[in-house]
This record gives structure tokens, sequence and C-alpha cells, in this order.
């Protein structure tokens, strides 16, 4: 089974809409978005929730103020600043609050307790590219890598369920928490890119992430004629690293055009631009198969 | 002031339109870049660095001869950063939120901090601007500490009067932490679907906080008006429209503040830093 991760470093650079060309191309893959604090893949796949599970993860220290002698040891051990001493009494800032339960621990009075965190919703759903694995995490919630790592064992489960042999998934923007998740043990890392200084940059530094994962990298190139120069330092840098450039992608309309349609942009055109990601497709498998 | 550039989607052009204000900000302003996962602003504003410094957090380091193995430690821990294994008590420093109660637990004294490096805090100046930058090192985890420790440049005496910062993409809690400490959130977007969605999200995320806060809508032209109506239909202010134009997508290809670059782009920003301003002291005065 292999795992195809679809990432950038950079935002915005085009990896929903490849996930969704490729979601389309593949035909029998288990689809899965990753980027669960922004997720954007089921605006073009219309799914239909068949399970809605609640993503609990980590605790959260709550004084309860009958209890609290406003001795302030809580908030002289927090480390992270989350206890204030207010005029009703010393309480804890939940967005602060990293579930250490170190003011638990300590406090003589026993008077903070500390529930479990309801920290977002994860689904199973039906699309017409097949299964679909994805999640929201609620706003300012920690523990994405945590629900990353969630969405990604059930869609192996599926995938073996369902005797397909590729989970196609689409990345979360950064090097943080979340996009470590999703590396490690994945089979290839496919890093979307832009010709411009700072889709340069990000690349450099997510392909170095995943050359800490030993996880395998092919580069595509997005809105490659926005800057024809940038392209060729890009391929120039992908060549030096061994790194497989799938394709040029052109800056077009049809992108946005695509969206609006909630079609993925290999249903809403069926020239050049589907040709070409067709072939990026194909190389991509290519890949997979030296593997 | 403390104005944070935030979206919800990332590559709407939060960095473009930071990079573009810092250039035409015609007071003392300092540069903050928190989106240390990837940070940009410094490829347009093309700074100076003059100070580079490492930064750390606090993880424990076990010093065997006193542990009797009471596991007190692990079972306080709640990242599995501790735990002991037949007869020897093992720690993974890159799972630790240096949370420092293993250390206050242990009953013998067998503990003691050491750090696990974060990433960097750069330093410098672009022309009259203050730049500081943190750059999250490749592989670690967690960027919300490093963030923080940027950030204690924003209760520095002497610190430039307005401070802007580019937050990072999302709204999670690193997106949180860069926003938290704002008195003003310049929401970017684009209008598109995703665009739309990431936009709402970030709106809901950030309005429980009560800061002024106002969309700019980047590349307007390219897709639909559905942010316009979702502005309108819960009374958001829409401080800019920047048309798309082929020559600003090149321009910030080539590194350009496209405000300097793009003349007709002068009256937009400074239209949006007059509604940032006055968002502000209407608040300030109310």
């Amino acid at each position: 089974m292999h795992e195809i991760v679809i990432i950038s470093g950079k935002g915005g650079a085009g990896k929903t809409t490849i996930t969704g060309a490729f979601a389309q191309l593949a035909e029998n893959s288990i689809l899965c978005d990753l980027d669960v604090d922004a997720p954007d893949l089921h605006l073009l796949m219309d799914p239909e929730h068949l399970l809605e599970s609640e993503f609990r993860s980590g605790n959260e220290a709550i004084i309860d103020p009958d209890r609290c002698t406003n001795c302030g040891i809580c908030a002289d051990l927090c480390r992270f600043d989350a206890i204030e001493q207010t005029d009703d009494g010393f309480q804890v800032a939940p967005f602060r609050c990293e579930g250490c339960k170190v003011c638990v621990e300590f406090c003589p009075a026993h008077a903070i307790d500390f529930p479990e965190r309801h920290c977002g919703e994860w689904y199973f759903s039906k699309t017409r590219f097949g299964t679909m694995i994805h999640a929201q995490l609620f706003p300012g919630q920690e523990n994405s890598g945590r629900l990353v790592t969630l969405l990604r064992q059930e869609a192996r489960k599926v995938a073996e369920a369902q005797g397909s042999n590729i989970i196609l998934c689409d990345g979360a923007p950064g090097i943080g928490c979340p996009v470590i998740s999703s590396l490690a043990g994945t089979t290839l890392a496919v890093l979307v890119t832009e010709p411009t200084p700072s889709g340069m940059h990000d690349l450099e530094r997510v392909a170095e992430l995943c050359g800490f994962f030993k996880t395998k990298v092919a580069v595509l190139i997005n809105k490659w004629d926005i800057n024809t120069e940038f392209t060729e330092k890009i391929e120039a840098y992908c060549k030096d690293k061994g790194f497989t450039v799938l394709c040029r992608f052109p800056y077009d309309r049809a992108m946005t055009d695509s969206m609006i349609n909630k079609q993925v942009i290999t249903e809403y055109e069926n020239g050049p631009l589907k040709k070409t990601l067709k072939k990026a497709w194909a190389d991509t498998l290519a890949l997979l198969e030296d593997l | 002031m403390i104005y944070a550039i935030a979206s919800g989607k990332g590559g709407t052009g939060k960095t473009t339109i930071t990079a573009s204000l810092v250039s035409l900000w015609d007071t003392p302003v300092m540069a903050m870049d928190l989106d240390v996962e990837e940070p940009n602003l410094h490829l347009f504003l093309k700074p100076d660095i003059n100070k580079i410094n490492k930064a750390y957090i606090p993880v424990p380091e076990v010093d065997e001869s006193k542990c009797t193995l009471c596991k007190a430690c692990s079972e306080l821990c709640q990242f599995k950063a501790i735990t002991v294994m037949a007869d020897t008590l093992l720690t993974f420093p890159e799972m630790c939120h240096g949370c420092g109660g293993c250390i206050e637990i242990c009953p013998e004294n067998a503990l003691k901090e050491t750090n696990r490096e974060l990433g960097e805090i750069c330093h410098g100046s672009a022309k009259e601007t203050e730049f500081i930058m943190g750059k999250l090192r490749i592989g670690e985890a967690m960027s919300p500490p490093l963030m923080e420790q940027v950030k204690k440049n924003l209760k520095r005496e002497a610190r430039p009067e307005d401070v802007i910062i580019d937050a990072p993409p999302g709204v999670s809690c690193p997106a949180v932490s860069a926003v938290i400490d704002a008195d003003c959130i310049v929401l970017v977007t684009e209008p598109t679907p995703f665009g739309l969605h990431d936009f709402k999200l970030a709106w809901e995320a950030f309005s429980p906080f009560g800061k002024p806060m106002g969309a700019v809508i980047n590349r307007a032209g390219i897709g639909d008006d559905s942010v316009q109506l979702f502005c309108r239909q819960n009374g958001i202010p829409i401080w800019a429209e920047i048309p798309y134009d082929r020559t600003i997508a090149e321009a910030y290809s080539q590194g350009e503040i496209v405000v300097q670059s793009v003349k007709t782009l002068r009256t937009t920003f400074e239209s949006l830093m007059d509604k940032m301003r006055a968002a502000v002291s209407e608040v300030s005065h109310a």
C-alpha cells in the first residue's frame, strides 16, 4: 500500500487543486485531508458523511473557585502563563493551557479539574471518487498532529478493507506538527511549489524535512509561467537534489473556475491542463513502482 | 499598536500585504515575522540581519545514579516524553513540551534541565524599520514556544510605537498565538470558495477575542463575490480590495514589494493603513 502526501511548505501553492485532480485520475484511491486546521478538499469532493466521530485528545485545567484558596502556587508553576489572577480569583486561559497537568498535581486544595478536551470532529465519507477520511479541528486547538495520525490510521484500515493500494493525502502548509505527523512512513511526498522567492524558500525547507523521514520527493511547479527564470532555478535545484519534476503547470483561471463549479480541474477542463496532469499522475505512479 | 496580518488560507497574500504596509508606514514600526515554520517576509524586506539568537525549550535530563524508578515523573507527563523501560528512565526530548512537571515532582532531585533547540530568532533592520523573525529548526514540531520567545519583543521597553506581524496561516494554536496580543487583526483572503471557507473559519476563531478586525480581499476579480457577500451579511468591514493583475503577481515573483513596484496600488494601501489606524483609535476612545 502506498501513501502519497501532497504538501508545499508555503500555503496557497495549489495542494488541494492537485490532490483533487489526482483523486479523479487515480480511480481507486482512498482520499484523506490531513489539513485538519483549514481543510478545503471537501469543497471539491462534496462528501456525504457516513460516520461522524468526536476527536478527543489531551486535557485542560479548570480551576473550581469554590475550592480554590487563592494561594497562587498554580500560577507560579505554570510555564505557559496560562493562569491569570482576576477579580474573581485565579482562572485558566484555555487558549494558553498546554494540558500539562502540573497545576492539577501541585494544587494543595485539589481545586483544579482536568477534563478531556473535545478538539474537533472527524468523518468517514463517500465521494464520487471513493471513500474520504477527513476532519475539522476546532479553532485554536492543539493536537493537530495526533488527529493527523488518527486519520492516517483510519485511511489505512479503509484501504485494506476496500482493497485499494493508494492513499492520497492533501497535507497542511508549513513544516510543523501536522506536517511532521503526515510524513512518518509515507511513501512519496509530492511538493507543490511556485516560481517565487517564497515558493523556492519554502520548498527547500519542506524538502529537507522529507529528507529526515527518508520520504521520496517529487516536485510539481504550479503557475510556472509567472516567472520562467525562477522555474528554471527550481528545476536546477531539483536536478541537483535528485527530485523528479512531475510537471510545469501554467497559471490558468480554470483553477479558480473549477473550484467555483465544485469540480476538480480535470473534470472542468478536458484539454491541455488535463493532459499535463494525466502525465504527472502517470509519472507519480511510475515513481511508486521503484519503491 | 500591534497589527496582525492573518488569514485562514495560506498563500492569500499575508506577506505581500505586510511588506507593502511596512514600506509605507510613516511612523516608527517594527516588522515581525511570526510564520516561524515558513518565514518569508525577509525575502521582500531584505533586512540586514545583525544578530541571530538560538531559542531553546527546557527538557529534562536524568541523573541515573539518583533515580529510583519511582515513576512519579512518567505518571505526571502528559506527552509521553519520559518513561521507565525495564530498569532505565528514558526521556524523549522531542516529545517534551517543557512544562517542568517531571523536575518539580521528582522526590530524589534526579532530573535537571537541559535544552532542545527550537530554532533561531533573527534581528535586523530594513531601512528605518526594525525587523525580527523566528525561524523554526527543520524537524522541530512545536512552533508556538518559539513564537512566544519572538513575541517577548512586543513587551520590550523602547520598542517602536507600532508593530506589524506577519502571521502563520490557519486557525489552530500557532495562528491564535500570532494574533492574541494584537490590537487589530487584518484578515487577508481571496474571492474563491477555498478563500471564503477559510476566511469564515478565521472569522469564527478570532471573533471571540473582541479585537477590531477588517478584511482585505486580494486578487479581487478572479473568483466570485461570495466573500464580499459574507462580509456584508456579518458586518465585517472590507478595508481593501486588491485587484488581480498579472503585473502584481510578476512583481511578487521577483521578490519586489508590490506597492513600490505597482504605482496604482499606492492609494489602496494608504487607505488600508488609515482604516487600520482608525479601527484601533475608535476602540481606544470608546
